[in-house]
């Protein structure tokens, strides 16, 4: 046992180095931009430049309204949408379960850039394809870029389409591990698969689908490439603007990083916050 | 029993009429893409609806070609989602190693930093990873800054401590005894019992890479050094080539990953599970 300490070290030194020169340092070095003015050299200390700027800017409230009610909406219907299809993906009476299961798992595998592209061709308001399956329905079509609420409700749709088969995957894992004797006692005492739904596989759950609310409210959180490239920077007018959007502009366009490291910490904390409301909310009352 | 067995059948029935057309609606997205990506360029915009494919694949494929040069692009990201994955699966096999196998004093230090980060927002380590690689080294457009940088990941780390820590340590103790080097310990007895979970990180590694979009389009914006997905983003509201032709490029990018999901599935849906039930 002599010498486990090099022993160790010496396996996590190239993993060790890795991780200290591109996580932690970039984590306390943007803490400490976050509090200089970058649109001039040299940089100087000015917190009212960056945290003193966030809530006086209209772009940036904009885009926080804007990610809040795509999380506020988008995160509850997906999770729920993701719960009800892992139960019926599990059901001992699905046929053609291996097309089922592929039909919503495979967007887990589809790249950002390759489902925008799809989603807005499939959108386009002249002689898309979904606006000619509505007129073909004797529906009215919609004009998805130019209308602030259809961009956004298409913003959320294809968030859902993407994440809503991830998110029954680790269900649906969650559900293989009940035992089956649970149901069985169930249903000899003839309760209804509605009421074992809601009354055993729900709270079995319960942690699995809290594990789903907190990755989705953060992927949410980060939302960038869908409003980057579906609704066409954030159209119409800032409609589909998300803070990672906007930091990106701020960082990355106007390069003023001071700014964007705000922005980015400010992001931070609210996935943390939202992640332990909810947390709270789902802890266990016994 | 008859009424049983009615019931039962009822139940399958809707099971069936809730589950179908909803799965119809969520492959239609990925229909149409194969489907968009064979029509001539002007059948996509005809007013009639077309939901069947056509044949003009390698004419749209052979027009994306002329304009980007799209398998210079889909090499590049190749290349780079090979390389990361092997580095990245040997980096965090080595610390998950070192994690469970010995003990020393600042090990719930790197522990608790390690999986403190996971689920921390990318967006604040991204900023100054583009000052240091961009400005600061001045390696934009390189492979170091498409491979290095998005080499750490804690995920990669959770799953190896947790795959090695499942192995008996008697059996590594007794290697230890009959002399084997530590380094050979690993190599030659933990690592060829942790297949199963090596595929599945690396199967979840390649597919971040191959569809990372952020990061690349940050510090690779060169003509030969683009990935696919930035090559094939920069089109997108432009009219420099057909949607046609677009499609064929996101068909090249999305198929083989598909066809992964289809051959791959176990350990796949192993490495996305893996990190929930634990």
């Amino acid at each position: 046992m002599r010498n486990r300490t090099a022993t160790a070290y010496g396996f996590l030194a190239p993993y060790l180095l890795i991780f200290a020169s591109f996580w932690i340092w970039p984590i306390v070095y943007s803490f400490w931009l976050s509090f200089l003015a970058t649109r001039q050299l040299p940089w100087t200390f000015r917190p009212e430049m960056t945290w003193g700027r966030l809530p006086q800017d209209p772009a940036f409230l904009n885009a926080l309204k804007n990610t809040l009610l795509i999380l506020v909406v988008q995160v509850p219907v997906m999770v729920a949408l993701a719960t009800v299809l892992a139960v019926l993906l599990n059901s001992q009476l699905l046929r053609a379960r291996g097309i089922m299961r592929f039909a919503f798992f495979a967007p887990v595998v589809v790249g950002e850039v390759a489902y925008a592209a799809v989603f807005r061709l499939m959108f386009t308001a002249d002689r898309g394809i979904v606006n000619k399956l509505l007129e073909g329905a004797g529906l009215p079509t919609v004009d998805w870029f130019s209308n602030p609420t259809a961009a956004m409700a298409l913003i959320i749709m294809a968030v859902t389409w993407r994440w809503a088969g991830y998110n029954a995957m680790i269900i649906l894992s969650g559900l293989q591990s009940i035992p089956d004797d649970v149901y069985e006692a169930a249903t000899l005492d003839r309760v209804s698969p509605f009421r074992q739904f809601l009354f055993i596989t729900l709270p079995l759950l319960r942690p699995v689908i809290l594990f789903c609310v907190v990755l989705s409210v953060i992927g949410t959180m980060q939302l960038f490439a869908e409003p980057f490239l579906i609704t066409n920077r954030g159209g119409p007018g800032g409609a589909t603007e998300t803070l990672g959007l906007f930091l990106y502009r701020q960082g990355f366009t106007v390069l003023n990083f001071g700014y964007a490291s705000a922005v980015a910490y400010t992001i931070a904390g609210l996935a943390v916050l939202i992640s332990l409301l909810n947390i709270w909310l789902a802890r266990d009352r016994a | 029993m008859r009424s049983k067995s009615t019931r039962r059948l009822r139940r399958q029935v809707a099971l069936h009429a809730v589950l179908g057309p909803l799965a119809l609606v969520w492959l239609f997205p990925l229909w149409m893409m194969a489907v968009f990506s064979t029509m001539p360029e002007n059948g996509i915009f005809s007013p009639e609806i077309e939901l069947l494919p056509s044949n003009q694949f390698w004419a749209n494929f052979q027009a994306l070609q002329a304009e980007t040069g799209f398998l210079r692009t889909l090499f590049v990201s190749v290349v780079v989602a090979l390389v990361m994955t092997a580095l990245s699966v040997m980096l965090t096999s080595m610390a998950g190693w070192a994690l469970v196998r010995y003990r020393f004093r600042a090990k719930w230090l790197v522990t608790a930093l390690i999986f403190g980060t996971l689920t921390l927002p990318y967006f604040v380590v991204v900023i100054p990873q583009f000052i240091m690689v961009a400005r600061d080294l001045g390696l934009s457009n390189t492979w170091f800054a498409l491979i290095v940088p998005p080499l750490f990941n804690s995920l990669g780390v959770l799953f190896m401590r947790q795959a090695f820590s499942m192995m008996p340590a008697e059996l590594f103790d007794a290697a230890q005894v009959e002399g084997v080097k530590e380094w050979q310990i690993f190599t030659r007895v933990a690592m060829p019992m942790a297949k199963p979970t090596l595929a599945a990180l690396a199967i979840i590694l390649f597919l971040a890479s191959w569809n990372n979009y952020l990061w690349p389009l940050l510090i690779a914006s060169e003509p030969g050094m683009m990935t696919a997905p930035v090559a094939l983003g920069t089109l997108i509201g432009v009219n420099r080539v057909s949607w046609a032709s677009i499609m064929t490029g996101a068909v090249l990018l999305t198929l083989p990953m598909i066809l992964v999901f289809i051959f791959l599935q176990r350990f796949f849906i192993a490495g996305i599970t893996a990190g929930a039930v634990k």
